[in-house]
């Protein structure tokens, strides 16, 4: 890879993108072969935000290429508390590791970050900002379900405050994907990201309801309507209702529809769906490890 | 009225800067984007709402004792693209000018998103990208098109 941090899905190429990964795809074909690639480095955890699958997925992946974690645990428990900047943390820890992974709650948060480290700093989610390792393993996942060109995608809830959103949605403009994004007027994607798509000459259609564009989807990803975004209750019961998928919503599907989510999922995907060959979520996440291991090998590898 | 009329409407100055064809109005946003506020010991003459003839009305500023950096006045173009600046010594203009939109500014702008890292304490200066019509914020995406001159950062 040409970066040494990894800040938003903006950076990424093509290149890029397939190169992390077919080298997941060489994990997950012989994970044994990676598990002393990096004995004796150390990945320092910066989690500024509550995180279980993110920070444990790096946790297991620095652990399976042989190597292990710092980590500075929750904010209450570290200096942040007694008022310590961001960029005093990270220059700290960049003391103890190897590479660094941040998620932090503002968004630039990484970018100012990484302005302060000289070993490569992850950027690990930055408020509703992106969150470029997900996409990585979103994308692994469309590769193995539905291949990444010639692809038509429906990505539906919180467009405007969804991190998963922005960085996939950019990152797929390297790709010959129509995108399709279902939501509410009030949560649609931010101005940044519709510039960046359009700079880039995507093929972009927007939608307030599901049912019409549906039938022609290769993939669905479902991401979650925030209750803490509406400051009227009955507002966000009204229009979360309308943007949940069970059985009957995908009736109309193509049989072959792949059925994605970042998760936690609240009631966005109704649990009857889990059982269907279009539910692809829990594979999403697991995916997690091998993209990860995949990336901080990359990221390690010019120093091993 | 003669040019030259119309200077001497703001008195000529010795030697310095003399910002011309700023868009009426923004004169004092001009002063702020340079980070002229009179405490350097700068003098500063201002005509606001001078009748022009590209523009319907123009603002004029003048710097008396200091010549203008091309980055400082590239930074102008943010909000007075069709400005013209004159260096002046022993009162002739001896160079003569107009704006260049820079690629980007830094320290000038501050950032409309609250929940931006450069609007918590972080030693970190505020960077927007140029674009063609507006600015970007480097750090967390936010553009800004309508009313530049209101994100002028404060010292």
């Amino acid at each position: 890879m040409r970066h040494d941090h990894l800040l938003t899905a903006n950076q990424l190429t093509r290149g890029d993108i397939e190169l992390v990964l077919d080298r997941a795809a060489e994990v997950d074909a012989n994970p044994a072969s990676f598990g002393k690639r990096h004995a004796g480095k150390l990945l320092g955890l910066c989690f500024f935000e509550p995180s279980t699958r993110t920070k444990m997925s790096f946790e297991a992946a620095m652990k399976r290429l042989g190597g292990d974690v710092v980590d500075m645990g929750s904010v209450d428990s570290s200096s942040v508390k007694k008022g310590e900047s961001l960029a005093d943390t990270v220059r700290v820890v960049e003391g103890y590791a190897d590479a660094l992974v941040l998620r932090h709650p503002l968004m630039g948060a990484a970018k100012m970050a990484s302005e302060f480290v000289d070993v490569p700093l992850v950027n690990a989610g930055d408020g509703a900002g992106h969150h470029p390792t997900q996409t990585l393993l979103d994308l692994y996942t469309i590769r193995e379900n539905a291949g990444l060109d010639d692809l038509s995608i429906g990505i539906m809830g919180d467009l405007k405050y969804g991190r998963t959103v922005h960085s996939l949605a950019t990152a797929l403009t390297n790709f010959d994907a129509s995108q399709h994004f279902v939501s509410p007027e009030s949560l649609e994607l931010p101005r940044s990201v519709r510039y960046d798509l359009h700079e880039a000459g995507a093929t972009v259609r927007e939608h307030t309801d599901l049912e019409t564009v549906l039938p022609q989807l290769d993939v669905l990803y479902v991401t979650r309507i925030q209750r803490e975004r509406f400051p009227d209750e009955n507002e966000y019961h009204r229009i979360a209702g309308e943007y949940q998928i069970d059985a009957e919503t995908l009736e109309d599907a193509k049989d072959d529809l792949t059925v994605m989510h970042p998760l936690p999922r609240v009631d966005e995907i109704a649990p009857e769906i889990d059982d269907t060959d279009h539910a692809r979520y829990f594979e999403q996440a697991h995916n997690g490890v091998p993209v990860r291991m995949a990336l901080l090998d990359l990221l390690l590898e010019g120093d091993s | 009225m003669s040019d030259t009329d119309k200077q001497l409407r703001v008195s000529k100055i010795e030697n310095g800067t003399v910002i011309d064809h700023v868009r009426g109005g923004q004169a004092l946003n001009v002063l702020a984007i340079l980070g002229i506020d009179g405490s350097g010991g700068e003098q500063v003459a201002i005509g606001m709402n001078v009748p022009s003839g590209t523009l319907a009305t123009k603002d004029i500023v003048k710097v008396e004792g200091r010549e203008l950096s091309q980055d400082e006045v590239d930074v102008l173009s943010l909000i007075a693209p069709d400005a013209t600046i004159n260096i002046v010594r022993d009162y002739e203009v001896v160079e003569k000018h107009r704006v260049d939109r820079p690629e980007s500014v830094t320290g000038v702008l501050s950032c409309p998103n609250r929940n931006c890292i450069t609007n918590v304490d972080e030693p970190v200066e505020t960077r927007f990208a140029v674009l063609r019509d507006g600015v970007r914020c480097e750090f967390c995406g936010t553009i800004v098109r309508e009313d530049i001159a209101s994100h002028i950062a404060d010292d």
